[in-house]
């Protein structure tokens, strides 16, 4: 059985219809992408699976349980974290109070110290700057913060959105290096990109994705040698 | 010693605007709204009082927490029934009419249960008076008492705020409302928290209000709560400091204003230091300046 299941999704903005029908599914232990250009519908996919946005139709099955019907907020402690878009760090609080708010439903407290301990082991940037504003960080230790932030509530899947946007080419690689050690400790990944080569070249499987509705879907390898996803995202 | 006299009066004055202040700025910083019916919990909190007192008998201390609580489960409620429905609402509109809707509503039900004729506070301080300098400063006990509070809730709120859970769920829903239901932070129990904190709050300002100027109706709270809420936008609208600090001088101006200008223009002067502050400053003395994230 997949650790995470969508069946027919399909998500509005008001009238305008965003997902039309998807669905896809990812096993434990895999790195599955999603990829498309912008405004293909990875964001709003996301956020229906962690209840920020409700489907107007579909199931999200994780682990065997319904999502849609759960708050947004409920879902971290069921074993899934999200990095949002654009990081959404706290600004105004430091890096570690931003840790600290990744580890806020858990209840085992005296390991959470353990969880931050491995974090600042990951990221050796953010222990440096734990005391800093995380607002006044560059785009890329955000990054980091962020996905600190996330592993902190101890996930067993988490949904990236787009963690290369907007860093220069070094700082693409480290994160996606990170990724992937994230991935070889044992936490199956979600990774929606535009970057597709990038993610592709991580990835076991992927989705294509064209304004809400996949195009596309197979092996990343055999995605990375396609003829048309070469020519369309690939830019070769 | 006039001039001393004045500023501690203001003080005094700027004190309890603070206090309200604190809930206006608070449930804006966290729900993103302007609750204009807070200065009308702060009447039902004081007609609370003289009830409890007079009708039930109470003690003062008891009536007071009475006061506080109801107060409380007041302003939980005015979230939940009218403000809740329209979280999700396209408009901030549909918010602010329905906050000035329930305005009306408290001052009507005030008027029906109480009515418009103005009730005689009851003494519920009792504190000496402060004779200094020989007689030439004296200081109301109600005064000390108001300054004294206000400085206990700043502090207590400060502490909260930064020293525990709920207070950095507070803050992190006033940052980022979604990034916060991500890292499992309840939105809505925050904001009725929030209310909670501010309802309580209004209770104690009616309370210290009534005492320094005891006449009670059932508009008693929408002046002060309009000059509190010029007290949150001048100090930077979502700031605790800011609805402390511009409290005061709020107060301070008002009083100045009345005493070496003329009382008639003492309102008007306050509101023309609030224009021109936020000509210089838009948001506020100690507002956040909003960075756009790219
Ligand atoms: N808040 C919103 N209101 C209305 N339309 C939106 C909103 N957010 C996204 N959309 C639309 O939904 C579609 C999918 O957007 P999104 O999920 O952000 O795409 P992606 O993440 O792939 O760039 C786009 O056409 C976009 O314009
Ligand atoms: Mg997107």
């Amino acid at each position: 059985m997949a650790m995470l299941e969508i069946k027919d999704l399909e998500v509005f903005y008001g009238v305008i219809q965003a997902i039309k029908g998807i669905s896809f599914k990812v096993n434990e232990g895999e790195v599955v992408a999603l990829i498309g250009a912008n405004g293909a519908g990875k964001t709003t996919i996301l956020q229906t699976i962690t209840g920020l946005l409700s489907p107007k139709k579909g199931n999200i099955i994780f682990e065997g349980q319904e999502l849609t019907k759960i708050p947004a907020h409920k879902i971290v402690s069921l074993g899934m974290a999200h990095v949002p878009e654009g990081r959404r760090v706290f600004a105004q609080f430091t890096v570690y109070q931003n840790l600290l708010m990744g580890a806020y439903t858990r209840k085992d407290k005296n390991e959470i110290e353990a969880s931050l301990a491995a974090v600042y082991k990951r990221f050796p940037r953010l222990e440096e700057r734990k005391n800093q504003i995380a607002g006044t960080l560059s785009g890329g230790e955000q990054q980091m913060l962020a996905m600190g932030r996330a592993l902190m509530s101890k996930p067993r899947i988490i949904l990236m959105d787009e963690p290369s946007m907007g860093l220069s080419p070094i700082l693409v690689n480290e994160i996606f290096d990170i990724i992937q050690s994230v991935s070889a400790s044992g936490t199956t990944v979600l990774l929606v990109e535009q970057n597709a080569k990038k993610a592709l070249s991580i990835a076991d499987r992927a989705y294509v994705l064209e304004t809400g509705k996949i195009v596309q879907e197979g092996k990343a390898e055999a995605l990375l040698n396609d003829d048309s996803i070469k020519k369309a995202y690939l830019g070769e | 010693m006039s001039f001393i006299s004045y500023l501690k009066d203001g003080i005094s004055l700027g004190s309890i605007y603070a206090i309200i202040a604190l809930g206006y700025t608070m449930v804006y910083g966290i729900a993103k709204m302007l609750n204009f019916a807070h200065g009308d919990v702060i009447m039902v909190g004081a007609f609370v009082i003289l009830a409890a007192i007079t009708k039930a008998g109470l003690s003062p201390l008891l009536s007071i927490i009475l006061a506080v609580v109801l107060c409380t489960v007041l302003g939980i409620t005015i979230e939940m029934v009218a403000y809740r429905p329209l979280r999700k609402a396209s408009s901030n509109l549909a918010v602010l009419i329905t906050a000035i809707g329930v305005s009306y509503l408290l001052q009507n039900v005030a008027l029906l249960v109480f009515g418009a004729d103005a009730k005689s506070f009851v003494t519920v301080i009792n504190v000496p008076t402060l004779v200094l300098f020989d007689g030439q400063l004296t200081i109301k006990g109600i005064t000390i008492v108001t300054i004294a509070a206000c400085i206990i809730i700043m502090c207590g709120l400060t502490l909260f705020v930064n020293k525990t859970k709920p207070g950095h769920a507070m803050k992190a829903v006033s940052e980022d409302r979604d990034a916060a239901q991500l890292m499992g932070v309840n939105v809505n129990s925050t904001i009725s928290l929030t209310f909670a904190i501010g309802s309580g709050l209004a209770a104690i300002a009616g309370l210290l209000l009534c005492s320094a100027y005891p006449t009670l109706t059932p508009y008693t709270g929408a002046m002060p709560g309009i000059k509190a809420f010029v007290a949150a936008v001048f100090g930077g609208i979502g700031s605790i400091p800011g609805a402390m600090i511009g409290g005061i001088l709020l107060g301070v101006i008002e009083i100045f204003g009345k005493a070496y200008i003329s009382s008639q223009v003492a309102d008007a002067i306050v509101f023309a230091v609030l224009i021109i502050v936020l000509l210089v400053k838009p948001t506020g003395l100690f507002g956040k300046n909003v960075q756009e994230k790219v």
